[in-house]
């Protein structure tokens, strides 16, 4: 699918890249006015990856996300009024105020959830894929990791499962250059990480991470291997992340010149250039404008909503039983 | 070239600058000993503890890895095996989960299965416990795991000078060492020795003495019983308050001692109370003497039987507070 001829498609990825970085400066500043808890992993200047990967996707199929999460989440329609509530540790969160943005998921849309621990998603992927095989099914399943997940024993064993099991996932990988502090070049040895597929015997492909028709493009394509039941395909966006790892960064790793390098290759930016010929000026501001609303109504909605409440703690602890 | 040092000098420093202080003094005094994990070198650590470190002894010996925590405990092993002194930072004691085959399997019991033949000596060092709003997985207080493995020796540091003076003995001992850290206590400041002085694993600190009851608190629950026997003693009631510091070996004769005179024991820890360290201490407790000294059961105020929420209000109702040990004592004495 072109992203950019059509103008309904073209604003609808528009629209979710504004919305994701809406809502993280709106995150950003919330934790910088000492108005949010905890911590917090931005994904600002990487938003082209979940917004190209999730369009293509249908209602069922299945994601598995990161501690870089917010993204992965908005891409797949979750309510932005629930998740600015988790954040805000509000009753109506998404896990009512117990996950935090390292937990949030909502899981009606298929959103297997965000995760704190690199690489716990990945077998957790080919186990969805599993059970969709199992079923007969015809979901997929897009597991979003990022480059230092490459690295943990459990990637290299949720691959191997699903490329021995022909399972319909797809890996992707956020390659943003670093895993916390340490950059791709120290960490690993193949020069792309889509290498790594060779060893499990399934297709890799790098791709422009910055441009969500190049990752729309490469998703599509191993989205359609895996619904055929040609099992899994791994694929790399290479992508960039403005801010720093979380609130602890320095950013003593890396230059203000590189940084500033990518910034100049902002997605949105490139991607308002791409779709020029499609959607007027005022059609562009419009999504613009449209994200930042849909942001503030998500704070105001979440700031008037009961705190979450420890009374059931205990409680929450084990599913209840239907038998 | 190791500067002269005042044996008898301290200054203040905090829990994250002494832990600093013992691994940059013993990597000065022994070539055997590196450091390796998660962004130790310029970042600095996760916490800020190995700071500068790489500046002043490179970054082969201050050595950032990959995320693959398996790889950097295994690595430990072997480099141990083979002589070296590694110091491992995991960056959350949570992610020792990854780990877990190295440490348990191998680490803890090679010395053993190899009929004494070799030795393992390498430290873990990680930070446990809630209090960030970091949520589930990374607010874990898993001292319990590691002390149920023979072959390990599990060390809380509940001081800064206990930061330093722990860790150093635990780089000088010659078996698989747990050091686990508690990211509240990094900011905290106390007196600390200058010199490289040990201070030996297995030996209770006596915090305070009071006559009424004994608390014995782990990790950050001993500043929260030091704050609590305080107010305790404005109610007229006079705690002792106990600091077991290593879990393995564990010193419980100071603690039945203490036990028997005061005939209360209340024991506080931050992690859930279903097969916590606790339970160890309170069976200690009436497997001994102590037992006939006792004046009341023994009592235990732990973590709730949770995952540790997110929202701060939830995360603060899941782990004793001050107040819940003022209470909980209080009962403990009034009512027996
Ligand atoms: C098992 C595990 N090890 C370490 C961490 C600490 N940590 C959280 S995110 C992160 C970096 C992850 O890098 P990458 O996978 O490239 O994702 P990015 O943060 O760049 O999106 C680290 C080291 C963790 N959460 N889980
Ligand atoms: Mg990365």
């Amino acid at each position: 699918m072109d992203l950019t001829k059509d103008a309904a498609v073209a604003r609808e990825t528009l629209r979710t890249m504004w919305t994701i970085r809406r809502f993280e400066e709106a995150v950003d500043d919330l934790f910088a006015r000492g108005l949010m808890h905890g911590t917090m992993h931005l994904s600002i200047g990487q938003e082209a990856v979940p917004a190209g990967a999730c369009l293509a996707l249908r209602e069922g199929d299945y994601i598995t996300s990161t501690h870089r999460g917010h993204g992965h989440c908005i891409a797949r329609g979750a309510e932005l009024d629930a998740m600015m509530a988790e954040l805000l540790a509000k009753e109506t969160g998404y896990c009512r105020g117990r996950g935090g943005s390292m937990h949030i998921a909502d899981v009606a849309t298929g959103n297997l959830g965000a995760n704190g621990i690199v690489a716990g998603g990945v077998p957790i992927a080919a186990g969805a894929g599993l059970a969709v095989k199992l079923r007969r099914g015809e979901q997929v399943v897009v597991s979003f990791f990022g480059d230092g997940a490459v690295n943990e024993g459990a990637w290299h064993e949720g691959v191997n499962l699903a490329a021995i099991w022909d399972l319909p996932v797809v890996f992707v990988c956020e390659n943003n250059h670093y895993g916390m502090s340490m950059s791709v070049g120290k960490a690993f040895k193949v020069q792309r990480l889509a290498e790594r597929a060779a060893a499990y015997g399934i297709p890799g492909v790098t791709v422009d991470g910055n441009d969500p028709q190049a990752v729309h493009d490469a998703v599509s394509d191993a989205v359609h291997r895996a619904r055929a039941g040609q099992g899994p395909t791994l694929v790399e966006a290479v992508t960039y992340r403005w801010k720093g790892h979380s609130k602890s960064d320095k950013n003593l790793y890396r230059t203000r010149e590189e940084i500033e390098s990518w910034r100049e290759q902002d997605p949105i930016a490139r991607f308002e250039r791409a779709v020029a010929g499609t959607l007027s000026e005022v059609d562009i501001a419009a999504c613009r404008d449209e994200a930042r609303e849909r942001v503030r109504e998500a704070i105001r909605t979440a700031n008037a909503a009961p705190d979450a409440s420890a009374d059931s703690l205990t409680d929450a602890v084990y599913a209840r039983s239907d038998r | 070239m190791t500067a002269v040092l005042d044996a008898t000098s301290t200054r203040t420093l905090t829990y994250a600058e002494a832990v600093r202080e013992a691994l940059g003094q013993a990597m000065e005094d022994d070539e055997r000993v590196f450091l390796l994990g998660e962004d130790v070198g310029t970042y600095g650590g996760a916490f800020g503890v190995t700071g500068d470190l790489v500046h002043r002894f490179g970054e082969e010996r201050v050595r950032d890895t990959p995320i693959s925590e398996l790889g950097i405990v295994g690595a430990a092993v072997g480099a141990a095996l083979a002589g070296m002194r590694p110091i491992v930072e995991i960056q959350f004691s949570d992610f020792t989960a990854q780990a877990m085959d190295q440490i348990v399997n191998q680490a803890a019991k090679i010395h053993f299965m190899l009929g004494g033949a070799a030795t393992v000596p390498m430290v873990l060092r990680a930070p446990g416990g809630s209090g960030t709003g970091a949520a589930a997985q990374h607010s874990q207080s898993l001292e319990a795991w590691f002390a149920h493995v023979p072959g390990l020796k599990v060390v809380m540091p509940a001081t800064p000078a206990d930061a330093k003076g722990l860790l150093l003995a635990a780089i000088d001992d010659p078996n698989p060492v747990i050091v686990l850290e508690h990211k509240l206590l990094y900011k905290q400041s106390g007196p600390v020795p200058e010199v490289p002085e040990r201070v030996r694993l297995g030996e209770t600190a006596v915090r305070r003495t009071g006559g009424d009851l004994t608390i014995v608190a782990t990790g950050v629950m001993v500043s929260r019983a030091l704050e609590a026997a305080e107010t305790l003693a404005a109610q007229g009631i006079q705690a002792s308050v106990l600091d077991p510091r290593t879990l393995r070996p564990l010193d419980d004769r100071t603690i039945v001692d203490s036990v028997t005179a005061t005939g209360r024991a209340l024991l506080v820890q931050e992690a859930p109370k279903t097969g916590g360290f606790m339970g160890e201490i309170a069976a200690r407790i009436v497997e001994s003497s102590a037992f006939g000294h006792l004046r009341a059961p023994v009592a235990r105020l732990c973590g709730l039987d949770v995952p540790i929420p997110y929202a701060p209000q939830l995360e603060r109702a899941a782990v004793p507070q001050v107040e819940d040990i003022v209470r909980e004592a209080s009962e403990l004495v009034k009512r027996w």
